[in-house]
């Protein structure tokens, strides 16, 4: 699972932006997501295999969001 | 404040006041010097590949902008030495492109130099909101700090480049 981090410096409307242009989700579920992270302090935004996850991670990293990835058999 | 961006057939019109643009420039290059091409190994074939450090930065500002990506420590770590040294590249890349196109008065950028923007603007501003150790609240923080204090210059200016990113999302979407 690719997981990413609420933190105070990302802005709400550049978070759903950036799942909006990363995953081509709706804006809908990219503002869901973003409101799950910003309440519930994380979300799950993609999963797949190992590779899939750590592609979309540096993907995310180079937006500057906080993701980690957590391996499925670790839940 | 009249500056920010705007919507323009595919790209954005970027609107700024000359002082602006010297201090818009001044904190990219200070990312860019803080953001040095990544620490590659010392054997051929590994620099080749782009094979880079595996250790974490110590600076708080460096672990913010490329964080761990496991919580095993092993897994980081080889997440590390095949990414960081690309990273760093797309974000001095990223920095490059907003010090080549700012400019003072009206300008317009192209769909990709909009995107360098969205980027760097955001890892100035996550540099200077972990140096000033930025909360959630930081937005009532300013409204209620003197402007005696001696943080003030550096939180109205992050402030501002808060105000210059929401206005880039919007003209984006």
């Amino acid at each position: 699972m690719t997981i990413v981090w609420n933190d105070p410096v990302n802005l709400m409307s550049y978070v759903t932006y950036v799942f909006q242009t990363v995953f081509g989700y709706s804006k809908e579920k990219a503002e869901k997501l973003m409101k799950d992270v910003h309440h519930k302090g994380k979300a799950v935004v993609s999963s797949g295999t190992r590779e899939e996850m750590e592609r979309d991670v540096q993907i995310l990293h180079s937006y500057g969001l906080w993701a980690t990835l957590q391996p499925d058999s670790a839940k | 404040m009249s500056s920010g961006f705007s919507s323009h057939k595919d790209g954005v019109i970027a609107e700024f006041e000359p002082a602006e643009v010297s201090i818009l420039k001044s904190l990219v290059s200070q990312v860019l010097g803080l953001v040095e091409p990544g620490l590659t190994s010392d054997d051929p074939l590994e620099r080749a590949l782009g094979i880079g450090a595996a250790q974490a930065p110590s600076d708080p500002v460096l672990k913010r902008l490329f964080p761990s990506a496991y919580e095993d420590d092993e897994d980081s770590a080889d997440f590390r030495r095949y990414t960081e040294a690309t990273l760093r590249e797309g974000k001095r890349a990223d920095a490059q492109t907003m010090l080549d196109t700012a400019k003072p008065g009206r300008s317009e950028l192209t769909p990709e130099q909009a995107q360098a923007w969205l980027r760097s603007l955001n890892d100035v501003r996550l540099a200077l909101g972990t140096r000033l150790e930025v909360t959630e609240e930081v937005h009532d923080e300013i409204a209620m700090m003197s402007e005696d204090d001696p943080r003030y210059p550096a939180y109205v200016t992050y402030d501002w480049l808060t105000y210059l990113q929401d206005s880039l999302v919007r003209a984006l979407w």
